[in-house]
C-alpha cells in the first residue's frame, strides 16, 4: 500500500485547468521528484496536498485513506500528516527562529511548550542552526531561513515531507546546504516528494522521477530512465535542453 | 422602546430633503474650488518660495489643521460682526470651510508636487522640451494622477462636513432634518433617513469619481 | 488683551481645562473601543464560507454606513434614540456612544488593510499548518500589522478630537461648549472662540509632532 496516493487527480483555477488526470504514487520512506517546466502543474500538486487547492476530480489517499476535500476537518487531519515547505521559505517575520520551530506544536496541537523545545533545539542543531536560535528571520541568509522553515515542518512530525522549490530562490552557494539537509531526511527514511529544477539533486536522491507538462504526468520512471532514457519524446526534449548544460 | 415609527408623516418631505442634499453637494464643490485656489498658491508657495512667505503659508496650513471647523466657523460667524464685517451664515459657512479647505488641499498639494521625478523632467529637457512643456506633457500628466485620489477623498469628507452648516441654520440637508423635526417631531424617521441619504450620496459621488479617476488619470481608486 | 486677562479666571481656565479633558477623553474612548470593535469588524470581514456571510455583510454595512454619515446626524440619532428609549442618560454618554460607534467605523478599515498588507505567503503558511484563522490573526499577522495600522490610528485619534466638537450641540461639556459658555458669559466672540482655538491647537498639535515621530520610527523599524 503506498504511503501517499494521488489517483486521476484534476483540478482546476476557475477556467484554467492545471491538474489534469495525475497518478502519483510514493511508498513509505521513498523519494518522488516531481520535474518539468513552469506551469506544469508541479506546484500545483503540492498546494493540493496542502489543502489550499480542492481537487474537482479524482481521490488522494494516505496511508490508503481517502480524503474529503469537503471536511474541513479531513484536510486539518491531511496537514497533520503531511508537511510543507515553500520555496518562499515563509518563516513568521515576528517570530525568532526557535518560536517558529515550536509555534505549530504548541499552539495549534497544544503540546507543552517544556516537551516541544527540546525537539525543536535537536531539529535545528540537526539542520545546522543551534546558534541562532533567538534569531530572527530577517538576520538570516536565504539558505539558513529554508533550512528553518525545514526544522519547522519537521516539528510537526509529518509522515510525509512536501519541498516545493526548495532552493529555487536561493543564491547558488546556499544550496548545497539545504541539499545536504535533505540528503540526511532520505537517508533517515521520510517520505518525500520533491519538486525541483535541481535536476542532478533529483537523479541522485529519487527513487522515482515524474516528468510533468501542461498539467498531466508526461512519464514517470526510475531516474536513470527519465534522465538517460525517455521513453517519451517531450521527457526527452525536456530533459536534453536541461542536461547540456 | 416605546415609539411607533410613523415614516409616513416624513416621506413627502423627501423632495425637500434632496434639494438640501443638492445644497450641501453645491457648498462642498464652492468651498472645495476656493480651497483649491489657495491650496496651490500655498503647495506652491511651500515648494518653491522661501523666507517669511513660507513661514506664513505653514502658520495658516498648521493651524487651520489642527483646530476644529466648528469651531473656525463659530469664530468666523460672531467674531467678525464685533469687527464690522456682517456675514449671512451661508457666507461665514462657506468662508470657514474654504479656509479649512484650503489648509488641507495645501498639504495634499504639496504632496502632489513633490512627487515629480527630476529624472523624468531632465529627460525631457534633453530631449529639447522647453519648461512650460515639461509642465505639461511631464509633470502635469503625473501630478494630477497623484492628486486625483485624495482630492476626490477629501471632497468627499468636505461634503459630510458641510453638515455642521445645519447649526448655523443654513438650510443644507441636516439643516433641512432639523426643521422637518421641528415640524413634525418625528426625529427618528427624519434623521433615519438624512444618514441614508448621506450614504448614498457620497457612495454615489465615490463611484462617479472613481470611474473618472480610472478613465482620465488611469488612477486606481476603491470606492468601499 | 484686557479682556483675556479678565476671561483666564482661576474657575474659568479650570473650567477650561476640564472641557479640554472631556474632549479628549471623548476622542479616546471612542479610538480604545472603536480600535477592540473595529478589529473584531476587520477579522469578521475576512472570514470565508457560507456560515458567515451575513455577518461578514453586516461589518460591511456597518463600516460603510458610519463612515458616511455625518458626525452631527449620528450624534442625533443617538440622542433621540435615547430619549425614546426612556433610559435617563446623561449627554456624555450619548456622545461616547456617538463616537464609539464612528469610531469603530473608521479603525475598522485602518486595521482591515493593515492585516491585509501581511504577505499571503505568511496566511498561506499558517494555514498549511492548521491554524485557525483567529490563531493567524493572533499569532502570525495581527503582530505584523501593528506597524501599519498605528499610525493611520494614530491620525484618527488626532482628526476626532476634531470632530468631537460636534459634541457641543447636545450639550456635552466639551471644549466647544466651553467656548460657547464663555461667549454667552458676554466676553467678545473673538475671545472666547479665540481661546478655544488656541486650546484645540494645543492639544492637537503636539500630538501630531508626536504622530508623525511615531510613523518614521515605526517605518525604518519594519524589518526589526
Amino acid at each position: 500500500m503506498a504511503h501517499l496516493e494521488l489517483d486521476n487527480i484534476s483540478a482546476a483555477y476557475g477556467k484554467l485547468r492545471v491538474l489534469d488526470g495525475i497518478d502519483i504514487s510514493v511508498g513509505s520512506g521513498e523519494t518522488v521528484g516531481l520535474i518539468g517546466p513552469s506551469g506544469s502543474g508541479k506546484s500545483t500538486i503540492l498546494r493540493v496536498l496542502t489543502g489550499l487547492l480542492k481537487p474537482d476530480a479524482g481521490v488522494v489517499r494516505v496511508g490508503g485513506a481517502p480524503i474529503n476535500f469537503d471536511k474541513p476537518a479531513e484536510i486539518r487531519r491531511l496537514r497533520d500528516r503531511a508537511a510543507i515547505v515553500f520555496q518562499q521559505y515563509n518563516l513568521f517575520q515576528n517570530l525568532t527562529v526557535l518560536e517558529n520551530v515550536m509555534i505549530a506544536p504548541t499552539k495549534v496541537r497544544g503540546r507543552k511548550p517544556k516537551e516541544v523545545r527540546p525537539e525543536a533545539e535537536h531539529l535545528l542543531a540537526k539542520v545546522g542552526l543551534a546558534d541562532k536560535m533567538d534569531s530572527y528571520p530577517d538576520q538570516l541568509s536565504g539558505g539558513q531561513q529554508q533550512r528553518v522553515a525545514i526544522a519547522r515542518g519537521l516539528c510537526l512530525k509529518p509522515e510525509i515531507l512536501l519541498l516545493d522549490e526548495v532552493t529555487a530562490a536561493l543564491d547558488p552557494e546556499l544550496v548545497s546546504e539545504v541539499l545536504d539537509t535533505i540528503r540526511g531526511l532520505a537517508e533517515d527514511g521520510m517520505t518525500m516528494l520533491i519538486v525541483s529544477h535541481e535536476m542532478g539533486f533529483i537523479r541522485e536522491i529519487s527513487a522515482r522521477v515524474a516528468f510533468m507538462a501542461d498539467g498531466k504526468v508526461v512519464e514517470l520512471g526510475a531516474p536513470a530512465q527519465i534522465f538517460d532514457a525517455p521513453e517519451k519524446e517531450r521527457t526527452r526534449d525536456f530533459v536534453g535542453k536541461i542536461l547540456r548544460h | 422602546m416605546d415609539y411607533t415609527f410613523q415614516y409616513g408623516q416624513v416621506w413627502p418631505y423627501l423632495p425637500y430633503l434632496l434639494k438640501g442634499a443638492w445644497l450641501s453637494l453645491q457648498i462642498a464643490f464652492l468651498a472645495f474650488c476656493g480651497g483649491m485656489l489657495i491650496g496651490t498658491a500655498c503647495a506652491a508657495v511651500k515648494t518653491f518660495g522661501s523666507g517669511w512667505m513660507r513661514h506664513g503659508v505653514n502658520a495658516y496650513v498648521v493651524f487651520f489643521v489642527n483646530t476644529p471647523q466648528l469651531v473656525q466657523i463659530y469664530f468666523l460667524y460672531f467674531a467678525l460682526p464685533d469687527m464690522g464685517i456682517f456675514l449671512s451664515s451661508y457666507m461665514a459657512v462657506l468662508l470657514g470651510m474654504t479656509l479649512n479647505a484650503g489648509a488641507y488641499l495645501t498639504e495634499i498639494q504639496r504632496a502632489g508636487f513633490e512627487s515629480r521625478r527630476q529624472s523624468e523632467m531632465e529627460a525631457a529637457e534633453v530631449l529639447g522640451f522647453s519648461r512650460w512643456q515639461q509642465i505639461r506633457y511631464v509633470i502635469l500628466p503625473h501630478v494630477a494622477k497623484v492628486l486625483f485620489p485624495p482630492l476626490s477623498n477629501h471632497y468627499i469628507l468636505m461634503t459630510l462636513g458641510t453638515s455642521m452648516a445645519a447649526i448655523f441654520g443654513v438650510e443644507e440637508l441636516t439643516g433641512r432634518a432639523f426643521n422637518i423635526n421641528s415640524e413634525t417631531f418625528r426625529s427618528l424617521e427624519v434623521f433615519s433617513i438624512v444618514a441614508v441619504i448621506y450614504v448614498v450620496v457620497t457612495l454615489v459621488a465615490s463611484v462617479l469619481l472613481a470611474l473618472f479617476g480610472r478613465f482620465v488619470f488611469r488612477a486606481k481608486m476603491r470606492v468601499v | 488683551m484686557g479682556e483675556l486677562a479678565e476671561l483666564l479666571t482661576y474657575y474659568n481656565v479650570i473650567f477650561l481645562l476640564k472641557g479640554m479633558g472631556t474632549t479628549f477623553a471623548l476622542s479616546a474612548l471612542g479610538c480604545i473601543l472603536g480600535g477592540l470593535f473595529g478589529t473584531a469588524l476587520a477579522v469578521a470581514r475576512l472570514t470565508t464560507g457560507p456560515l458567515t456571510l451575513p455577518l461578514r455583510a453586516l461589518a460591511l454595512v456597518f463600516t460603510e454606513f458610519f463612515r458616511r454619515v455625518p458626525f452631527l446626524v449620528t450624534l442625533m440619532l443617538c440622542f433621540f434614540i435615547f430619549q425614546f428609549s426612556g433610559l435617563d442618560v446623561s449627554t456624555f454618554t450619548v456622545g461616547c456612544v456617538t463616537v464609539v460607534l464612528i469610531g469603530t467605523a473608521f479603525l475598522a478599515e485602518i486595521v482591515r488593510a493593515g492585516l491585509q498588507s501581511v504577505h499571503p505567503n505568511q496566511w498561506h503558511a499558517a494555514e498549511t499548518m492548521n491554524f485557525t484563522l483567529l490563531q493567524t490573526i493572533r499569532y502570525v499577522v495581527l503582530p505584523q500589522a501593528w506597524t501599519v495600522i498605528l499610525p493611520p490610528a494614530f491620525g484618527f485619534f488626532i482628526l476626532f478630537i476634531k470632530d468631537s466638537a460636534l459634541a457641543s450641540q447636545i450639550g456635552v461639556i466639551e471644549l466647544t461648549y466651553v467656548g460657547k459658555v464663555f461667549n454667552n458669559r458676554g466676553f467678545s466672540a473673538g475671545v472666547s472662540f479665540g481661546v478655544i482655538l488656541v486650546a484645540y491647537f494645543m492639544l492637537s498639535y503636539p500630538l501630531s509632532r508626536l504622530g508623525a515621530k511615531l510613523e518614521k520610527k515605526l517605518g525604518s523599524s519594519r524589518t526589526r
